[in-house]
């Protein structure tokens, strides 16, 4: 106990160098901290892209290449399903409701999803969450289209506001919809996923679009229909891209995915949406596995710090510790002193990094969400945490043998004799 | 007769690969005796003082205190018994800068339960036997105990070290040029000193210098020179 108070009082008198070195590894712990905490929302956040739905539908292709286009918008689809096996699917007595999806255009890099109303009743993100109108309300006209967050606020888009799709995916296009000009009526509240850079619009709008399209070309001259014309055309799509399906019951789920993937109109699969997300996650994994032992190491890193300044102060104190010898401390005392030190700068660097993790989580929480859509809760730190925080505690213990085995022996050497 | 508090019998020395660095025949320092050890620096006193201490032990030879021979005794048992029965002052920088005076004084207290009940008993608390040692010392005002020890003069950082090495009376104090960074009027008053609580606490001491001129304080005077005979074969 008095050997603790010792440490102290000597660790005090070298407070600069002292608080440096807490200060070093303070700041590694919140930098792994804080890493753990934004790793384990992503991975919450990814897992909550979509939710509440048991499979998604699609064309015969990779699992996570469906996930990929019908969720996450990255890519194209290589094939499409027809419109009557979607109209079967829903037929289905374990489905309960379902989102048609139909992909192909974009509007300045953003995609243009074509669905229906049933999106916005039926789709769930995160927790459970359903989408939410900042402004506005969904579409009933032909040409309205309901934009997410990120769209409104980075092409600075509002109610009302004119936007022209493009044809194609990429970022510039060649090929305009400029007859078709559609009309923002609502635009979705941030929700952290990719809904938020979506354009949604209404299959039949959809289909509008490419009404008097031949061979994958606008048509020209006479065989033109404008948008006007176009509303009284039979606009029922002939195919869709996916489709996301609710059941009535998730025990129902492989049943109905067995009977999906055996239909006979056409080849079909569908996906369970949990396992697609683990799939892709495995292979996103690595990039957030490096950020971790990135940090691992900066801890690392920290405590290599504290070894030096340890060892740098002993030559300047063996005065100190043959004065404690003289006045009868032993060898293993000096062996404590010192092994003391190293976890009492480890231990204060430890609770300082986590407070500082949580001031700066406090700071940046309203910007991470606004920003990134990921909400950072201050939650206590989990069963993880302490660990993480008890194994570099250990380390810096086992590491603070070093410099308490070179006192003893220095101690033992030296013995009662000051050398300076 | 009460037991000498050191007693020496043909102690040999050598560092590792060095040639044999003390050889002394015979050495006896009774209770209650003032003896002054003369010897230049390299001519061994740092080495006899660590085997008194049982830093080091002895290549041959017995080192007894107290009747107890240091050989027979385990490294942890001999630390044990030096910090019950043996005080030190080195030649200066005693203290520890990051304690204070109060705090100086008592730490070999936290160390041997032994002197910690001494001190106890003559004065209540350890506290009161550090004030009280600080009184005779004439280090008691106030001001002086609440200012870092690195504040205090040399004379009076000297006096804080002989306090510490007096508490809980040791039945030997060993000095070890106490006084070399000290003024010559500083010198006597802090021998007076430190001869006074040593006769008080019935200690005896052995004082390590080169400084001839305090010979005469002393009730007996010895030259490691003539103490060891490795150094005068080198001599001759």
């Amino acid at each position: 106990m008095y050997l603790l108070r010792l440490a102290f009082r000597s660790l005090l008198n070298r407070r600069y160098s002292a608080l440096l070195t807490v200060l070093a590894i303070a700041l590694s712990v919140t930098l792994l901290l804080g890493v753990e905490k934004i790793r384990n929302e992503a991975r919450a956040s990814f897992a909550g892209t979509i939710s509440g739905t048991d499979l998604i539908v699609g064309p015969r292709t990779g699992s996570v290449q469906l996930l990929l286009y019908s969720v996450f918008r990255i890519g194209n689809a290589s094939s499409n399903m027809r419109w009557d096996s979607y109209q079967r699917i829903i037929e289905h007595p374990r489905v309960d409701w379902a989102i048609p999806i139909s992909l192909g255009d974009s509007h300045r890099g953003f995609k243009v999803m074509g669905t229906n109303g049933d999106y916005f009743t039926h789709f769930r993100h995160g927790r459970d969450r359903a989408l939410v109108f900042a402004e506005g309300h969904a579409f009933d006209d032909l040409y309205d289209a309901v934009i997410g967050a990120d769209i409104a606020r980075e092409l600075n888009y509002q109610l009302d506001s004119e936007l022209v799709l493009a044809h194609g995916t990429g970022a510039v296009s060649f090929v305009e919809h400029a007859d078709k000009p559609f009309r923002v009526s609502g635009i979705l509240a941030k929700t952290g996923t990719p809904v938020d850079r979506t354009i949604h619009i209404s299959l039949q709008g959809m289909e509008a679009l490419h009404v008097d399209w031949q061979q994958g070309m606008p048509a020209r001259g006479a065989a033109r229909v404008d948008a006007e014309q176009a509303r009284s055309l039979d606009l029922t799509p002939s195919t869709i891209t996916a489709m996301l399906l609710g059941l009535d019951s998730r025990v129902a789920t492989f049943a109905v995915q067995r009977d999906i993937n055996r239909f006979t109109g056409e080849p079909l699969m569908a996906v369970l949406p949990g396992v697609a997300l683990q799939e892709l996650w495995s292979l996103l994994g690595v990039a957030e596995q490096a950020l971790f032992i990135v940090s691992v190491f900066v801890v690392l890193t920290g405590l290599v710090g504290m070894l030096t300044a340890i060892l740098a102060s002993l030559n300047e104190r063996r005065r100190e510790m043959a004065i404690l010898r003289s006045v009868g401390a032993r060898p293993r005392h000096v062996f404590s002193l010192l092994l003391l030190e190293a976890a009492g700068l480890a231990l204060a660097g430890i609770l300082l990094g986590l407070g500082l993790m949580y001031l700066v989580m406090w700071l940046a929480q309203p910007l991470i969400l606004s920003r990134y859509g990921l909400f950072i809760p201050l939650s206590a730190p989990g069963l993880w945490d302490w660990g993480l925080l008890g194994a570099i505690l250990l380390a810096a213990i086992i590491m603070g043998c070093v410099p308490a085995w070179r006192a003893y022996r220095q101690s033992l050497i030296d013995g009662l004799s000051i050398r300076t | 007769m009460a037991e000498p508090v050191v007693q020496l019998e043909r102690i040999t020395f050598a560092w590792p690969g060095r040639a044999t660095l003390l050889d002394i025949d015979s050495f006896t320092l009774q209770a209650g005796e003032r003896v002054f050890l003369k010897g230049p620096s390299g001519s061994g006193k740092t080495t006899l003082l660590g085997l008194l201490g049982g830093v080091q032990l002895p290549a041959s030879g017995h080192i007894r205190l107290l009747g107890a021979d240091l050989a027979g005794m385990s490294g942890s048992a001999r630390d044990h018994f030096r910090a019950d029965h043996t005080g030190y002052i080195f030649q200066m920088f005693n203290l520890l800068p990051y304690l204070s005076m109060l705090e100086n004084i008592i730490l070999p207290c936290h160390f041997s339960r032994l002197r910690q009940q001494r001190a106890c008993q003559r004065h209540g608390s350890v506290q009161a036997a550090a004030l009280h040692l600080l009184g005779h010392l004439g280090l008691d005002q106030p001001q002086l105990r609440n200012q870092p020890v690195t504040e205090l003069s040399i004379g009076q950082q000297q006096r804080v070290a002989a306090a510490r090495a007096l508490i809980g009376s040791p039945e030997l104090v060993i000095a070890d040029e106490p006084t070399s960074a000290l003024d010559a009027d500083t010198r006597e008053a802090f021998l007076q000193l430190l001869f006074s609580e040593c006769r008080a606490l019935g200690s005896s001491l052995l004082f390590v210098s080169h400084d001839a001129a305090l010979e005469p304080l002393f009730d007996r005077s010895l030259s490691l020179h003539q103490l060891n005979r490795a150094s005068r074969a080198e001599v001759i």
